[in-house]
Formats: C-alpha cells, structure tokens, sequence
C-alpha cells in the first residue's frame, strides 16, 4: 500500500474542506472497498479523510418515506423493522449483499460508491480502460462471462456491484449530496453515468462532494416489492443477474410497477417501457414476458455472457410473478 | 477415557490468552514495524479484550496487523487480507467486523475482542466447547474467524435456525470443509 495521511473530520465542513485540497484527498467510512482497492494499487490517495466521527447515521422513517444517513451501516439498514415492511427490496437487497461482518462495517454511501467487480479492473497486470484511461479493455475479448449485456462500450463492459443502488433505483431513491459549492439531490438512477469514452467517470459526483443520505420516497409499490439475486453460490457472491422490482396490483390488474436490474449493465438498469407495458395489465406471465423482453431490447452478448440475456428475462418472470402470489 | 474432546490442560492455558503486562508500549511496538517506504505514523489507544494498548503506528497499519505484529496476539490469523475468507474475524464492541479491511488509526479509544479474549478465567466460552465436542476443525487456520465470527452470530440472532447460520457464517471459509460440524456446533452452543 503507498503511503498516505490519515485525519479524522470531526464536523462535514471540515470534512468537505479537507475534501476539496488539492493533492488527491478521499474519504473513508467502512473502508471495505477502498482498502481493498489501496492494497491492490489501484487507489493511491494521498490522505484519507476519516468520515466516521460525522453523525450521518440516522435511519428516519417518520415522515412517511425513508432517509438514510449516508453512514448508516448495511446489517443496521437491512434489519430496520420499517425498512423491512415498506422497502422490502432496501432489506433485502442488503441482505444478499456481501458478507455479515462486512455488513456490519460498510456504510451505505460506501456501498454506492464502490467500483467494479471486473476481474481485469482489479488485476493490474492487464490493460482496464477504467483504471487506466486509454490502456484497452481486457475485457472484451477475455473471459467476460460476468460483464454488461447492456450499457457498455467499445471502451468498457464492466457492471456495476451494488444490490443496494438496483433498490434504489426500482423505487425512486434519491441521494442528498453535500459539496464545498453547495448541496443538492440527484435521483440515483441520474447519479451514474455510463461508460462511453470515459470509463474512469463513474457518477456525478465530484471529488469534492459527499454522500450524505439517500431518500426513498413511500409508495404502495415500495411496500410491496422484491429483490431477487441469481449468483453462482448462494450467499457472499456478487449478482450474475439480480431484480428489484415493486408493484401495485389492483385485484388482479398491476396499477404501477418499477423494474430495475442489476448484475447486467454499467449501473442499475431500468426502463421506462418496460414499466409502461405492466399498467393496467392482468399480473400474469404473459404479462411479465412482455416487460422482460422490453427490459432487455438492446442486449447483446459477448463470447462468455450470453446466458445473462434468457437468466435475467427468467429472473423478471419469477420476481414478479412472486410479487403476484402466482410464483 | 481421555479422547480428543476432553480439554488438554495446556490447551485451556493457551487460549486463555496473553496476561496484563505482555502488552508492549508504544516504544518497543515501534520496532516491529517494518514498511519498504515509511509513511505517517499516528497514536492509536485500543483496549483489546479489556486491556489497554497505545501504540504509534503507520497509517496503512490495518487492525489486524495491528493485533498480529503489534501487540502479539496472533491468534487472529490473516488468510487472504481481503476481506473474503473471513479467518480475521473480531469483535469491535459486539460486532464482528474483518479487521484486515479496516485500519487500526480508524478505531482509536474502541473496544477490540479477539480469540485471545473470548475464554473467562480460564474457562472456554460454550462456542468454544462446542466447537470442541462437535470437532468443528481440522487444520484449525479459520477456527478464530469462525469462533469470532459465531460469537458475533449469536449477538445479533440469539436462536438461529440451521439455515440461519449457513448464511449468516458465508463469511467464514473452512478449506478443510468442516462445515456441517461447524453449524452443529454453532446450534448446540445456542441451544
């Protein structure tokens, strides 16, 4: 690991002042990613600004929708009893993510910013556009099997990890970001950015700016939704495929829905037709057929991730239809 | 009639742990570190399984290294130092955490459990005395992580199911593929 200064910021100004020095300051809070990606060579900052002592851990959920502070830890996020009954897919998603104790050390800002599972990012011997911009992607032509079927470019086909933000995303969540500049919200289905040219910029988010909280808006479909994760083992392993999806059902008719994926694309992948094709249909597998093939238009499969493409489509299916009670 | 599940004498001794005193200062912990190119060092206080530590270490320091190389408690052992076989596993207050992802700077004035802590005057804890007559072990590298680990468990589930503790232990790997022993044994001391 290279050398770096540590500080701990006892208050957000001063943590945001630190933030915007020159010289490659970052923050840390659980520290599970970043130290991973420091051991690995991969992230050398050049102090790391100790975020832990701010009091930005509040799980609030008396104003109807939730807002979670942005050092709220995952097992402290995924058991809260409100969270539970009306977020189900927040829960869950945490739930299936990562590890208990590392559940009980990284923090959901955390969880939002951490980078890519693609083995050719993690690994420097090979060339990774997004570690090293304009080196080539190792991806493309290597052993892709868990990369984008959607999303990606030319440049990069690395998916994003996060359950968390496919949550997010299927029920409107927004993320209040504090900066040096002032503050402001951006929806996280707004807050990534896909690959294009530039695969080193992942987010919106500037250097110096901060995660403080996310907001997730209440709705009768956040009471009532899902979070299904296909892995190649049954607990601590990152998505193949994963679903969020919620849904208002009116007898047998669904009112509204949100699908988002996960596992398949640069960031939380959701589409605005394939919610449109749900409302004011019967909840039935012709239907959810339907929203799944509007969900994967544009798919396509490299030499190894082929099977993601029929494996979400039956992921769709199933949460839905679990949703329904037809499962 | 003695058998391997009867607690060899010596062996309640060692895990007993390190007494008052075998703690070493701040100066003498400076010695054991050795980094190619060193970087900032900083005053951390700890007190690991009640008692108290002050060390100056360098940033990079992470907190298992910490209780490894500093303060000579190796039963904490480092396995893949990223966070994924679980064989670092300790107690930071209740909480199991892997201390091999997170720096020692970071928990200056917290409370560290570790294997060394976990018997009492002597006496095993009723996980480590399950592990024992459940044989939940056999080359024993990941037998700290998965009794901290455990410990942790049954903080946050006091009567977990069996498939409650397959999930809830996926942090811990066994190479040796204990693991059918290690969930009865987790059960019983639950139980």
């Amino acid at each position: 690991m290279q050398p770096f200064a540590y500080s701990k910021a006892t208050t957000q100004d001063s943590a945001l002042q630190s933030l915007a020095a020159a010289g490659g300051n970052m923050a840390i809070a659980g520290g599970t990613d970043i130290l991973d990606l420091m051991k690995l060579g991969i992230c050398t900052p050049a102090r790391l600004i100790d975020i832990n002592g701010l009091s930005l851990d509040a799980i609030d959920t008396t104003a109807g929708g939730a807002t979670i502070g942005a050092l709220a830890r995952l097992n402290d996020v995924a058991h809260h009893a409100q969270i539970q009954k009306r977020f189900g897919a927040v829960s869950q998603a945490l739930l299936a993510s990562a590890s208990a104790q590392i559940r009980n050390m990284a923090t959901v800002g955390g969880n939002l910013m951490q980078r890519t599972r693609c083995p050719y990012f993690r690994e420097t011997a090979f060339p990774c556009n997004k570690r090293t911009p304009n080196s080539g992607c190792s991806a493309r032509d290597g052993i892709n099997r868990g990369s984008s079927i959607l999303g990606g470019s030319a440049s990069c086909v690395a998916v994003h990890p996060s359950d968390l933000a496919v949550a997010l995303v299927a029920l409107g969540a927004s993320i209040a970001i504090a900066g040096s500049n002032g503050n402001r919200s951006v929806l996280v289905e707004d807050f990534y950015v896909l690959p294009g040219d530039t695969p080193h910029i992942e987010t919106v988010l500037r250097t110096d700016e901060l995660i403080v909280a996310v907001s997730v808006p209440k709705s009768a479909a956040a009471a009532h939704s899902i979070y299904l994760k296909v892995r190649d083992r049954a607990s601590f392993e990152f998505s193949l495929v994963s679903v969020a999806a919620a849904l208002e059902l009116d007898g047998k008719l669904i009112r509204s829905a949100r699908i988002a994926l996960g596992g398949v694309a640069p960031r939380p992948w959701r589409s605005l037709d394939a919610e449109r094709v749900l409302v004011g249909k019967p909840a039935a597998q012709k239907s959810f057929a339907a929203a799944a093939d509007a969900l994967l238009d544009g798919a396509t499969a490299l030499r190894l991730n082929g099977f993601k493409i029929g494996m979400a489509k039956n992921a769709i299916g199933r949460a839905l239809a679990t949703l329904a009670g037809i499962a | 009639m003695t058998t391997r599940h009867d607690i060899p004498p010596n062996a309640v001794r060692a895990l007993r742990g390190y007494r008052a005193g075998s703690l070493k200062s701040a100066d003498s912990a400076q010695q054991h570190i050795t980094v190619d190119a060193p970087g900032d060092t900083y005053p951390v206080k700890l007190t690991v399984n009640g008692q108290p530590a002050a060390l100056m270490l360098d940033s990079r320091v992470t907190l298992l290294d910490a209780l490894r190389d500093h303060l000579s408690l190796t039963g904490t052992k480092k396995g893949c130092d990223h966070g994924q076989c679980g064989a670092c596993t300790v107690l930071l207050g209740d909480r199991r955490i892997k201390s091999c992802m997170t720096l020692a700077v970071m928990h200056n004035n917290q409370e560290v459990t570790t294997i060394e802590g976990l018997a009492k005057s002597g006496n095993l804890s009723r996980l480590q005395k399950a592990f024992i007559q459940h044989d939940a072990f056999q080359c024993g590298f990941c037998t700290a992580g998965q009794l901290m680990s455990a410990t942790g468990l049954l903080n946050e589930v006091k009567k977990p199911s069996t498939d409650q503790i397959r999930e809830l232990m996926s942090g811990n790997l066994c190479r040796c593929g204990a693991y059918p022993q290690i969930v009865a044994a987790i059960l019983d001391a639950s139980s």
